[in-house]
C-alpha cells in the first residue's frame, strides 16, 4: 500500500466518519461511503491541501472512487 | 477588552458551510469576545455541518432557513423571538450563482440565472434585515459580505459581480432607513478565500495567487482576518461607521497594475 493511499484513506475516514477497512479500491465516495455532493467538494479540497497539488474541476468531476482519487493523486505528484 | 466587546450581544450568523467559511472566522471572532449566536442553514448537507461548528461555539440554536422563501425567514425570525425577544446583530454570508455561468462571459447570463442570483445574493439580505431591524430594539448592527468584482471586472465573477453592486447599493438604502433607530449596516469586501463558496468560480487558484502577488500586503487574506474586521462593524468599536464596504483585502482594490516584483504565473 503507497504512502499516496495511506494519507488519502486518513482524509477519508476522517471527513466522512467512516471505517478504515470500508475504503477500499472501489468504494465509491458516494454509492459506498456515504458522500453527499459538498462531501466530494471538500475532500477534493483536503486532498489539494494535503498534497500541496490542484485538482480542475474537469478532474474532481473523474474522482468517484478511493481508487481514482489515489490514481490522480500519484499521477499529479 | 477584546474577550469582552460583545459580552451580552446576541446575533444570528446566515450562510456558514463549514469551517473553511468566511462566516466561520466571523463566528469564532464573535464568540471569542463573548458573543451568544445563533445560526441558520438550507437544507440537510449544511445542517450536518452547521450543527457540530455551532456546538463548538456553545450555541444551541440552530435553525433552517431557505432565504429563496419569505415563510422560510419569517419561520426563523418567530422562532428567534421566542428563543430570545431581541437581536444586536446579524452577518449575512449568502450568494448564489448557476456554477456553469461562473465562467465564461457575463453577456451570455440567462434570464433564470440573473434572477435568482439577484433573489438570493441580494433581496435575501434585504428580507432578512426588515425582520431582523423589528427585534434591535437597542439599536444594532448588520453585516454582509461583497467583493470587489462589484467595482471592478474580475474573471469569472460575471453575474455575481452585478449581484454584489447591488448588494453594496441596498447597503447604503438601509443604513439611511436604519440609522434614526441606532442600526448600522455595512459590508465587508474581502480577498479571494478558498472557501466551499469559491470551489465554483473558475480559475480560482489563478485568482488567489495573482492577489497573492500584487496586493500591497503581498498575502491573501483569511476568514481570521474578516473576522476581526466583521468584528469591529459588529461591536461598540465601530459605532460611527454605517454604510460602509470596509475592504479587507490585504489592500488589493488601491493597486492599479501588476507588482513589478510579482513572478508571472501559469495558469
Amino acid at each position: 500500500m503507497s504512502d499516496v493511499a495511506d494519507r488519502v484513506r486518513k482524509i477519508v475516514v476522517e471527513h466522512l466518519g467512516v471505517e478504515e477497512d470500508k475504503v477500499t479500491e472501489n468504494a465509491s465516495f458516494i454509492d459506498d461511503l456515504g458522500a453527499d455532493s459538498l462531501d466530494t467538494v471538500e475532500l477534493v479540497m483536503a486532498f489539494e491541501e494535503e498534497f500541496g497539488i490542484e485538482i480542475p474541476d474537469d478532474a474532481a468531476e473523474t474522482i468517484q472512487t478511493f481508487g481514482d482519487a489515489v490514481k490522480f493523486i500519484e499521477g499529479a505528484q | 477588552m477584546v474577550e469582552r466587546l460583545m459580552e451580552g450581544k446576541r446575533g444570528l450568523i446566515m450562510g456558514l458551510a463549514n469551517d473553511k467559511s468566511i462566516a466561520w472566522g466571523i463566528a469564532k471572532a464573535l464568540a471569542d469576545a463573548g458573543a451568544e449566536l445563533a445560526f441558520s442553514y438550507q437544507g440537510e448537507a449544511l445542517k450536518k455541518r452547521v450543527a457540530p461548528l455551532a456546538e463548538s461555539l456553545g450555541s444551541s440554536f440552530v435553525h433552517e432557513c431557505d432565504v429563496g422563501s419569505d415563510a422560510s425567514i419569517d419561520a426563523l425570525f418567530e422562532a428567534l423571538q421566542a428563543e430570545w425577544g431581541h437581536l444586536d446583530f446579524i452577518v449575512h454570508a449568502i450568494a448564489f450563482s448557476d456554477k456553469s455561468e461562473l465562467r465564461g462571459r457575463y453577456v451570455d447570463t440567462s434570464r433564470e440565472n440573473f434572477r435568482i442570483s439577484m433573489d438570493v445574493s441580494v433581496y435575501s439580505f434585504t428580507a432578512v434585515a426588515r425582520r431582523a431591524g423589528a427585534m434591535m430594539s437597542d439599536g444594532g448592527s448588520m453585516l454582509t459580505l461583497t467583493y470587489y468584482g462589484s467595482e471592478k471586472v474580475m474573471p469569472h465573477y460575471n453575474v455575481q459581480g452585478l449581484a454584489k453592486a447591488a448588494l453594496e447599493a441596498s447597503v447604503r438604502y438601509m443604513a439611511e432607513d436604519f440609522g434614526k433607530d441606532g442600526i448600522r449596516v455595512n459590508a465587508i469586501s474581502a480577498g479571494p478565500i478558498k472557501t466551499l463558496a469559491a470551489s465554483g468560480i473558475g480559475d480560482f487558484r489563478y485568482i488567489l495567487k495573482w492577489n497573492e502577488y500584487n496586493s500591497p500586503l503581498r498575502r491573501n487574506v483569511t476568514t481570521a482576518d474578516v473576522g476581526k474586521s466583521a468584528l469591529y462593524l459588529l461591536s461598540d468599536m465601530g459605532s460611527g461607521v454605517t454604510g460602509e464596504c470596509l475592504h479587507v483585502d490585504a489592500g488589493y482594490h488601491v493597486v492599479g497594475m501588476k507588482a513589478v516584483d510579482a513572478p508571472d504565473i501559469e495558469k
